[in-house]
């Protein structure tokens, strides 16, 4: 792999960086002809961010042989971009640039006044790192400008780990810090705010709807978008299932899937989830959908290297293997609302249908966005 | 007990973060003292403390448009409030321009300041950011633990030279000790000392002026028929006199230190309408 980025490019991928820096201590990289993703998962996989750059976005981009995938320690590959003005400031051109022969990962530099610096960083070959999700499922969506967001998180410490989201029912939209359980109640300052929801591009969500997350990776991913001045989408389903926020321009996308908290809080307001099913009828059914979305990261292994020469083939790759799979439409008709499966044992399903058996290593890369329904 | 209070005026506003600002800094919970026309925010001198005390004094009036209390009986007619000033101080940092800021005391679960901003928005109704600081009501059997220091009978008052410079020498020789002393006179003279087993690092102050206590009242007898060049000194924690220094946000204009000697350093800012008093007490 071998790709050059010029100008204002070199520090919207070092915000990338800043942002993939809040979620996990890899850092993934994954050249195809679709572009150069950089990826990230919390080590509790309870959050995955995943920023893809178009080829456009380089003004050289060569991504080598099929399945080249490498992952590096996130505070190496931090370290080259540390400095957010610096590199507005003085950094013309970037080029990165695989060695596998070499085992290094080459960053360079090219600075003002015909400075270079070159960053040689070990890598280690690697299983391909993908989340499960989709964001046609979620009951709930919000688009919003960066700007929005970031004036709204702003209000709460930084010390605070998580934060719910709400609808109320006049459509507006409200955060409010989430105090651990066992911390003592009257303790902690709690602080809310709400927001018209003529601040927002669009509301599209459950009246009385509500999940919490982590504020830490949001952060992150709001700096990102607030630097490139793009609006932000929340896609957000019941408590539990997994939120997902992208960032969508011509030239890249982000994604960052965080696991939201099981029972918000125990409040007056009962969990929405009938009125979720009823305002929108294609959600499915409970296992389904679990499955579907299931914010776990599921992990191929690397074993898949062997087949990289194979054509990548189409990105039901996480569909089709499972014998449990039916229609959508028609598994909803009989939908037995009943227990679903064990997230652990979900997981490993996962791995060991996709590992020996999966169509290829390298699905193209709308694996990312959403599942494969339109495959069926 | 009852208490509202309202903001609108942003120099106002801002001024009051300060103070507030300046509080957190020296204290992780205080008291709040609230009285028809003024606010203490008080530490007493308690070992947890470190024995330092501080006593802060405010005119509601050159701060709030509206303030509206009403204490637990008309004959004590006050609240005491316990609280966390950082958690004051981080809802008022993000109100810099905000249309009102309003102050109230709640007890919806538990007794909390309630703290709601108005911030301008792109829309037509304004953003409204709350936050609820939990406090604890002090009752009244022990109110008489927050009483107002009194002036210590102190051998030497000076005035303190600019705090910036202060503060930048305090905070290099704290790299060197842990303890410094402070020792002045009645000519205006004072030296900042720190002693330890291989360096001595001595800075000294003139023409610092003496602050005309005796006039005020007769009571401050020790520093009378003193001789005018004999130092009173007074050996402190170096940590507790850079807090003091490098937290305050009050530009004060004016700031002296009454020493007792070997027992108090009594440290009063004052800026228009405020009065910060910080108590450190000496090291044997």
């Amino acid at each position: 792999m071998k790709c050059v980025i010029e100008g204002g490019n070199v520090k919207a991928l070092g915000h990338a960086v800043h942002a993939l820096s809040r979620v996990g201590d890899h850092l993934y990289l994954e050249p195809s002809d679709a572009g150069l993703s950089l990826r990230a998962a919390s080590t509790s996989r309870s959050a995955f961010a995943s920023f893809l750059f178009v080829p456009l976005f380089f003004q050289r981009y060569e991504p080598g042989p099929p399945g080249t995938r490498c992952k590096v320690l996130m505070k190496s590959f931090l370290g080259v971009f540390r400095s957010l003005p610096t590199l507005d400031k003085s950094v013309e051109r970037c080029l990165v640039l695989l060695r596998p022969r070499a085992g290094r990962l080459v960053l360079q530099l090219h600075c003002k006044h015909g400075v270079t610096r070159t960053h040689q960083l070990a890598f280690q070959e690697c299983e391909r790192l993908q989340a499960v999700f989709d964001t046609q499922c979620c009951a709930s969506r919000l688009r919003a400008p960066a700007q929005l967001l970031a004036e709204a998180v702003v209000h709460f410490p930084q010390t605070l780990a998580e934060v719910t989201l709400g609808a109320a029912a006049g459509g507006r939209i409200g955060l409010r810090s989430h105090l651990e359980e066992g911390s003592e109640p009257g303790k902690a300052m709690v602080t809310e705010l709400w927001l018209a929801p003529d601040e927002f591009q669009e509301v599209a969500v459950v009246p009385g709807s509500r999940i919490t997350f982590c504020l830490k990776e949001f952060r992150g991913l709001l700096s990102f978008a607030e630097a490139s001045s793009l609006p932000l989408t929340i896609h957000y389903d019941e408590p539990g299932r997994p939120a997902i926020f992208t960032l969508d321009d011509s030239l890249m996308e982000a994604h960052l899937v965080l696991a939201t908290l099981l029972d918000p809080e125990s409040d007056s307001q009962p969990p929405p989830a009938t009125n979720g099913r009823v305002s929108h009828p294609p959600a499915p059914p409970d296992d389904f959908a679990d499955d579907l979305e299931s914010y776990m990261v599921a992990l191929e292994s690397s074993a898949c290297e062997g087949e990289a020469g194979a054509p990548p083939s189409p990105n039901f790759s996480l569909h089709t293997p499972r014998p449990a799979e039916s229609d959508p439409e028609e598994e909803e008709d009989g939908a037995v609302p009943g227990t679903p499966p064990h997230k652990k044992f979900r997981s490993l399903f996962f791995g060991s249908v996709l590992t020996p058996g999966g169509p290829g290593p390298a699905p193209s890369q709308e694996v990312l966005a959403e599942d494969s329904d339109a495959e069926c | 007990m009852r208490f509202r209070a309202k903001i609108v005026d942003l120099a106002c506003l801002n001024h009051f973060s300060r103070v507030i600002n300046t509080i957190a800094k020296l204290a992780k919970t205080c008291t709040l003292r609230l009285t028809v026309n003024k606010l203490y925010f008080i530490l007493s001198d308690r070992v947890a403390n470190g024995g330092v005390s501080m006593w802060c004094e405010l005119c509601q009036g050159n701060f709030f448009d509206e303030f509206q209390m009403e204490g637990v009986a008309a004959d004590h007619n006050e609240i005491y409030l316990e609280l966390m000033p950082e958690n004051l101080s981080r809802a008022l940092k993000t109100a810099q321009n905000a249309k009102a800021v309003k102050i109230k005391l709640t007890n919806k679960h538990s007794p909390c300041l309630k703290v709601a901003v108005e911030l301008p928005s792109l829309s037509s109704s304004s953003r409204i950011v709350t936050h609820d600081i939990p406090v604890r009501v002090i009752p009244r059997r022990l109110w008489n633990d927050f009483r107002e220091p009194v002036v210590p009978d102190f051998d030497v008052s000076i005035y303190l030279p600019v705090l910036k410079t202060m503060k930048s020498i305090v905070e290099r020789m704290k790299n060197l000790s842990n303890y410094i002393v402070i020792e002045a006179n009645l000519s205006g003279e004072m030296n900042l000392k720190i002693e330890t087993d291989v360096v001595s690092v001595t800075t000294h102050f003139k023409d610092l002026g003496n602050p005309p206590w005796a006039s005020e009242d007769g009571c401050q007898s020790s520093a009378q028929g003193r001789d005018l060049q004999s130092m009173a000194e007074v050996r402190i924690d170096i940590k507790k006199l850079q807090q003091l220094l490098v937290g305050q946000q009050v530009n004060p204009t004016k700031a002296l230190c009454n020493i007792v000697s070997k027992r108090i350093a009594h440290f009063i800012l004052l800026h228009e309408d405020v009065s910060l008093q910080y108590f450190i007490p000496a090291l044997a």
